[in-house]
């Protein structure tokens, strides 16, 4: 008998029967499909450097508030009274001021909290839709199949950034309309790709026999054929945390985020209209390359995915 | 042509037709539930409520929706795109120039990045395994990690602000007179502005036709042609590109469309980095002062290219590769 504590709460929750509400047989399955999946990431050397990226960002998002050394807005002043407007890195100021004298790195920490919140909250809307759409559509075929893959072939004919503007301007910018807009349109990729995956798993013989033995349909859909395409639902959440991080600070960079908080788009946007990027790099560089590292991050988790789905890249 | 590639193409055209009607009926809500009522931007302050009924059946906007909606269907169909509030003048004679002006800075970018993108990959894919592949892997996927607005202001760092090289933005010197269309485009002037914002492009859109292009080839290398080739004696770069990269092209045709859609939306951050006269930046502009006639108008011209290159990699992928099924 292992010890550990998951297992210990593991038999406290289930039934060794497996007529329980929750089985402990589906638990330790599902438990290891993604303790597999977390495996074959940390075992590549590239995986694991995006986790440690991916953690050090996630750290920086939970405590920014404690970790900014000011407050992001405060308005800084030198000893003889002045305003300290865009004036480089100083011991007080690690990454300089900005041009209405705020401290840069206060920014930067506190701008970690958007690009974390939107990127994994889209992600998730955006995988939650396309594998359900993808299930179904692959699972019921014909007339169903038809109709869904008309929606997504409408949303690939949807130019993305403009449809998020034009979206995001008439609902109003804020924080939670970019999230939903977002995700509302990034799901098209993981329903087309899951979508050809589950039409594979149809073909193969468990779910031929879970047919025979009389599981229902959302029984073999979300039982039996959803963990066989874990890897690849994985794989699309990886690329969709990726493009909704680029895609908030492009939104953030044309004006259309939101205003009443932090984010490095933003902080872009108001280094390039106020001439800042002609000289203050310390203002520039740091909100760029976190942008930068933070999809790296997710990209290279991505790559060691792929080992796994072992399928050529779809974009 | 077989008959089966006729009936799929047939089909397609069908598919195409149903997706674009839910394009344009999705253009026509989405611009009538923008914020406050669709005449507001139209109607002056100080009118009478005569006044102002006049301008609205002017406009047609007091007809029933399924009016309207038809209405809004013959006025597409026409090209004939509204008035701008902003310019005073029709849309379709602003959009018609800032059209051009996108297509001739994000075609090239597009061409070039594909042009570029397979070919490094091919060269990834065949030193598969070797430092190079991995440093190759990683420095595609850092640019596809950059944002073209990141990726352009780091350009503007570094070559017009610091080393005093190519101009910051706009399509040609200050001052300069065009009046014919080949004299806008076909003059050195245009290239030099050009540079900057088409780099910009290149790196960011290369590099999913890279990785895409480097997944395809270690399929293909390990093919048994390509061991008989190498048996044969071919020297290596033969069989890199005429062998091994033109089977393993096939895959890169089916992003084609995705990425022209994703260079499409581009425009709208590298036309404003690089203050371009293109749709793109109108398109930012247009909404940000309420000018829906213009937004809508280019939004329609995007969406209209995306769908029909989606169409044409179909076909375009079923023709070169006879062994799909047209399923």
């Amino acid at each position: 008998m292992s010890t550990s504590i998951a297992d210990r709460v593991l038999d406290r929750i289930t039934t060794d029967s497996g007529t329980g509400v929750l089985s402990r047989r589906r638990l330790e399955r599902y438990k290891n499909d993604v303790l597999s999946v977390g495996n074959v990431v940390l075992g590549d050397r590239l995986g694991k450097i995006g986790v440690v990226i991916l953690l050090f960002f996630v750290f920086m998002a939970l405590f920014a508030p404690f970790l900014a050394p000011y407050e992001p807005a405060a308005v800084h002043r030198g000893d003889d009274g002045q305003v300290l407007r865009t004036t480089a890195p100083t011991a007080d100021h690690p990454l300089g001021t900005t041009n209405y004298g705020e401290d840069v790195l206060s920014q930067v920490i506190m701008s970690t909290q958007v690009s974390i919140m939107v990127g994994l909250l889209a992600a998730l809307i955006a995988v939650f839709i396309g594998s359900n759409v993808a299930l179904v559509s692959a699972y019921y075929g014909g007339k169903v199949d038809d109709i869904l893959m008309r929606i997504v072939d409408v949303a690939y004919g949807l130019p993305f950034l403009p449809f998020v503007i034009v979206l995001v301007f008439i609902f109003g910018t804020n924080i939670q309309n970019i999230i939903i807009v977002i995700g509302l349109i990034l799901w098209r990729d993981s329903a087309r790709v899951i979508r050809s995956e589950v039409l594979s798993q149809k073909q193969r013989p468990y779910v031929e026999s879970a047919k025979a033995v009389g599981a229902s349909d959302v029984r073999i859909m979300y039982r039996h054929i959803f963990p066989n395409v874990l890897p690849l639902v994985g794989l699309y959440m990886a690329f969709a945390v990726a493009y909704a991080v680029i895609y908030e600070a492009s939104l953030a960079f044309l004006g259309f985020g939101d205003p009443t908080l932090w984010s490095w788009g933003q902080m872009l946007f108001q280094a390039y209209h106020s001439g800042g990027i002609r000289f203050a790099w310390w203002w520039v560089l740091p909100a760029g390359i976190c942008i930068m590292l933070l999809v790296a991050s997710v990209f290279f988790i991505g790559r060691s995915l792929e080992e796994i789905t072992n399928r050529e890249l779809r974009h | 042509m077989s008959q089966g590639m006729q009936k799929y193409v047939a089909r397609r055209i069908g598919q195409l037709l149903v997706t674009y009607f839910v394009f344009l009926t999705l253009l026509f809500v989405i611009f009538r539930i923008a914020p406050g009522d669709p005449t507001t931007m139209y109607l002056l302050d100080g009118m009478t409520p005569e006044q102002r009924q006049e301008v609205l059946e002017d406009l047609g906007l007091n007809e029933p929706m399924h009016i309207q909606y038809v209405e809004f269907l013959r006025q597409l169909v026409a090209l004939d795109m509204g008035h701008s509030y902003r310019y005073g003048s029709p849309v379709y004679d602003i959009v018609a120039v800032r059209f051009w002006n996108t297509i001739l800075l994000m075609g090239p970018a597009f061409f070039i990045s594909y042009t570029i993108g397979v070919a490094v990959g091919a060269f990834m894919g065949w030193v598969r395994g070797t430092a190079k592949e991995q440093a190759g892997v990683v420095l595609t996927l850092v640019a596809r990690s950059s944002p073209e607005f990141w990726i352009g202001i780091v350009l503007l760092m570094v070559f017009p602000f610091g080393l005093g090289w190519f101009p910051s933005g706009g399509m040609r010197a200050p001052g300069t007179e065009v009046s014919v269309f080949y004299q806008r485009y076909f003059a050195v002037d245009f290239l030099y502005h050009m540079f900057l914002p088409l780099l910009t492009g290149v790196i960011f859109y290369m590099a999913t036709p890279a990785l895409l292009m480097r997944s395809s080839m270690i399929q293909v290398l390990d093919e048994d042609f390509i061991e008989i080739k190498k048996a044969e004696g071919l020297p290596e770069h033969i069989i890199l590109y005429k062998h091994a990269a033109r089977n393993s092209i096939l895959p890169i045709t089916t992003v084609i469309a995705l990425v022209v859609g994703i260079s499409l939306g581009g425009s709208l951050v590298i036309e404003t980095v690089f203050s371009w006269p293109g749709m793109g930046r109108e398109m930012v502009d247009s909404v940000q002062f309420n000018d829906y006639a213009i937004a809508q108008a280019i939004f329609f011209l995007m969406g209209s290219v995306v769908i029909f290159m989606n169409f044409v990699a179909d076909l375009t992928y079923v023709y070169l590769d006879p062994r799909v099924k047209y399923e």
